[in-house]
């Protein structure tokens, strides 16, 4: 059993188990499902600067930056005892073009030669951390949510306007994978 | 019951002020001792262990997703919608209740401009950091602690929005 635990799950398990979270939420006590309104509660309880925006009673939110810890646990439980002693499964297609940035390391999610604090003081590593980390903050509370608010809750409650919103993300983001950073990786 | 829902609604001003700008919110007008909290670390923890073994918090599959060579997290996505809309009709249509017993409440979202602005740069900055907000903080739970950098850039971003709020087209 803990074998197969231990695989990549499919998107077929996956993804309802994401889409269960909804009415988990919902049902657990009136909550509607979403992330990124965590980055605003963090501003509003700890540096709110008499911004309209963030005067408000975050405590009401405490539940959400709960299902946050919540979340850090889950992944540090995942990364510790169900990890998958294979590299992770790709695209060839994808390892040559990362090759050609030198990007070789499959062995974390999350790629260290990209993610590393000494990268911070190289243009690439500014970009994709600082400015990338800076437009997800600023894009998603200025979309009103972001691919769990949106994406997930909005569509489910079929709400046209997190359809437009979603849109929008993957246009964003086809253009960025496939124009932008193409460039920003020669850097 | 219902009529003192009613009535809480109405005058409750710092309700319109979180419900800014957002979707994810407590809907509830019950208040509760700190611990019934604890349950959504539960559900979060579930959530956390689906976004690593699924690899959906992996920079490679965001790669691939936007590049159009794996199916893997549209799957993911799609069907996530498909269980949470299924979910929602049932809720609506049952009148379901929460485990307190009071009426689960969905407020229709106006469409502002924000929605196209916002979320065109909200996917550039997605495909960039290889992550949504929800996978940022997973990402750091399994060790990735160079993402702490892109979270507090991120709680600048949403700050600096904030701040400008009033001046942005919406």
């Amino acid at each position: 059993m803990l074998e197969i635990i231990k695989q990549p799950w499919p998107w077929y398990i996956a993804g309802p188990i994401i889409g269960l979270t909804v009415p988990a939420l919902l049902i657990l006590g009136n909550k509607h499902f979403g992330i990124s309104a965590n980055l605003r509660h963090i501003c509003a309880a700890c540096i709110p600067a008499k911004v309209p925006f963030f005067k408000y009673n975050w405590r009401k939110e405490a539940w959400n930056m709960l299902f946050v810890v919540g979340i850090i646990i889950g992944a540090a439980v995942a990364a510790v005892w169900l990890q998958n002693p294979a590299s992770i499964e790709l695209n060839p297609k994808l390892v040559k073009e990362l090759a050609g940035y030198g990007i070789t390391d499959y062995e974390s999610l999350v790629p260290a030669q990209l993610f590393s604090l000494g990268n911070l003081l190289t243009i690439r590593g500014f970009l994709i951390m600082i400015v990338g980390g800076f437009i997800v903050g600023f894009g998603t509370r200025y979309a009103g949510g972001c691919t769990s608010g949106h994406s997930i809750m909005g569509l489910s409650n079929l709400q046209w306007p997190s359809l437009i919103a979603t849109i929008s993300f993957m246009v964003g983001g086809f253009i960025m994978a496939n124009i932008i950073l193409p460039l920003i990786m020669t850097l | 019951m219902e009529n003192s829902t009613i009535v809480n609604t109405a005058f409750d001003t710092d309700h319109e002020v979180r419900a800014q700008d957002t979707i994810c919110i407590n809907e509830s007008h019950l208040t509760h001792k700190w611990y019934h909290n604890i349950k959504y670390i539960l559900v979060g923890i579930l959530f956390g262990i689906a976004f690593v073994k699924a690899e959906i918090i992996s920079w490679f599959r965001i790669q691939e997703m936007f590049r159009l060579q794996s199916f893997h997290m549209f799957g993911v996505i799609g069907s996530a919608v498909i269980v949470g809309a299924v979910s929602v009709w049932l809720i609506k249509r049952y009148n379901v209740k929460t485990i307190y017993g009071e009426h689960i409440e969905f407020h229709p979202k106006k469409f502002n401009k924000g929605q196209i602005y916002g979320g065109l740069l909200f996917g550039l900055g997605w495909a960039m950091t290889g992550a949504c907000p929800g996978p940022l903080f997973a990402q750091l739970g399994t060790g990735a602690t160079a993402v702490i950098a892109v979270i507090l850039s991120a709680i600048a971003g949403t700050w600096i929005y904030g701040y400008f709020r009033e001046k942005l087209p919406h």
